[in-house]
């Protein structure tokens, strides 16, 4: 447990050093969003409407930016071996660098995303829930994202592969995701959907950690 | 454990191949007949709908297609799991030479199912939960085609992408019961496992027909593929054979 926490650290500590990423992140999340009222003009009605999906559709594409970095650096350097052979469990491990890739690429969208609705002229009932709806749906879309990120490990064309894998298993996260901040605005009740989104968190807390453990000893070998 | 050692005795490449180049042409003449006689039933001898006329009669390519898209993927990932559990490269095998199969049909579903959907519900296309899903599952067997090539070593690519088809196996009961859990525009099913079906034979039978007839069909091809997949790995070790038997002359 002890080896856990102080990976954990290592890895967050790492993180913060190389901090293109989280402003790599945020810095795609707030542009795209910017894009789209020059896109379906600036019609408040029509652009409050969309918001709850459009901030969501953004955060997860924002979320898969970073996933193919996540294990490179390890994997070519050999740490990844040293990984393996370690008495961490892998599993445990993996948890370790998705918590530190939640820290931040995840966190900085939970904290850029209602300031985005805010100029989108949401709802403002839906501001609690929208970030809500991130904070559990983030840390599961890093979770699957590891998959995506192990599976495609020493591929030649990582980044666009890991999109096409990863994005099916993103779909019923962002459907419920979305569905929250909407009955929120709606004014029903999204205590259902916020459970399922919960739901989501616990089954990737699960059952991620053992296939990108997988994943990644086929990639080791 | 019969079932177990029964899997052991057919993963042997050569027996499958040996077996499958037996049955290929009764594949071929199972899947002539039977899609044959389907057709038939289904343009000429079936009643057209009462509220569709004649355009219920896409049902019998878009369904048939369905269900064979679904035991296709299903198909993939028993044989995925097979291989990465009992390291037969078999599996590997199938799953490769089944995903075109299966994507394909998966595309005829979605393009009749857009077709009919047009004639009688006005409309191309609805966001409900069974086009949903069958659309991810389309994404599934393109990731599973993309994973499997991306790779240098082709080992490598057959484990990431059966893992992939494992992972991935979790669309089918959506897919499945997506009509009973949503009540949306996609209607229920009218065959099930158990009980009587919903639908007179005169509409049950070209249905069956066209099954019967796509899966001798499928299976016919996924023989020539998998042959065609045993050949190119033996030409692939006879040129790095030559290339080093050459190397090492000169």
């Amino acid at each position: 447990m002890r080896a856990f926490f102080a990976l954990l650290g290592f890895e967050i500590r790492l993180s913060f050093r190389r901090g293109a990423d989280a402003m790599i992140v945020v810095g795609f999340f707030v542009l795209t969003v910017v894009l789209f009222p020059f896109g379906v003009g600036n019609d408040t009605v029509l652009l409050a409407r969309i918001a709850p999906g459009l901030v969501w559709v953004t955060a997860l594409l924002a979320a898969m930016l970073a996933l193919d970095r996540l294990f490179l650096t390890d994997f070519e350097d050999g740490s990844l071996d040293q990984l393996l052979l370690s008495e961490i469990p892998l599993e445990l491990a993996v948890l370790a660098k998705a918590a530190a890739h939640w820290i931040t690429t995840g966190l900085p969208l939970i904290l850029a995303a209602p300031v985005l609705a805010l100029i989108l002229n949401m709802n403002g009932a839906g501001f609690f829930h929208l970030a809500l709806s991130l904070a559990l749906g983030t840390p599961t879309l890093t979770l699957i994202g590891t998959i995506g990120a192990a599976l495609t490990l020493d591929t030649r064309r990582g980044g666009v592969l890991i999109s096409l894998l990863v994005l099916p298993l993103y779909i019923p996260v962002l459907i419920f995701g979305a569905a929250v901040v909407t009955a929120a605005i709606d004014g029903i009740d999204a205590s259902t959907r916020i459970m399922a989104l919960g739901g989501f968190l616990l089954a990737a807390l699960a059952l991620a950690p053992l296939a990108t453990a997988t994943a990644l000893r086929q990639a080791a070998r | 454990m019969k079932f177990e050692s029964m899997i052991h005795f057919l993963a042997n490449p050569a027996r499958f191949m040996r077996i499958g180049t037996r049955l290929l042409p009764w594949c071929w003449a199972l899947a002539a007949l039977c899609t044959g006689t389907g057709l038939w039933f289904a343009f000429v001898v079936s009643p057209p709908d009462y509220q569709q006329g004649e355009s219920v009669r896409i049902m019998y390519i878009h369904v048939p297609s369905a269900w064979l898209a679904l035991a296709i993927y299903s198909l993939i990932a028993a044989v995925s799991a097979m291989a990465l559990v009992w390291k037969h490269p078999l599996g590997f095998l199938i799953g490769r030479a089944a995903a075109p199969l299966g994507a394909g049909f998966t595309v005829i579903c979605l393009v009749t199912g857009a077709l009919w959907g047009q004639s009688s519900w006005g409309t191309w296309w609805v966001w409900d939960a069974r086009l949903t899903s069958v659309l991810i599952l389309f994404f599934l067997y393109l990731g599973y085609m993309a994973l499997g090539n991306a790779f240098d070593d082709l080992e490598r690519g057959n484990r990431a992408s059966a893992l992939l088809a494992i992972i991935g196996f979790v669309n089918i009961p959506i897919i499945k019961f997506s009509v009973d859990w949503w009540s949306t525009l996609h209607q229920p099913a009218s065959v099930l496992l158990t009980g009587e079906p919903a639908i007179h034979p005169s509409m049950l039978t070209p249905l069956a027909l066209m099954v019967v007839g796509l899966m001798a069909y499928f299976s016919a091809l996924l023989i020539l593929r998998v042959r065609a997949e045993i050949a190119g790995r033996k030409v692939q070790t006879l040129m790095m054979a030559g290339a080093m038997g050459s190397a090492g002359n000169s």
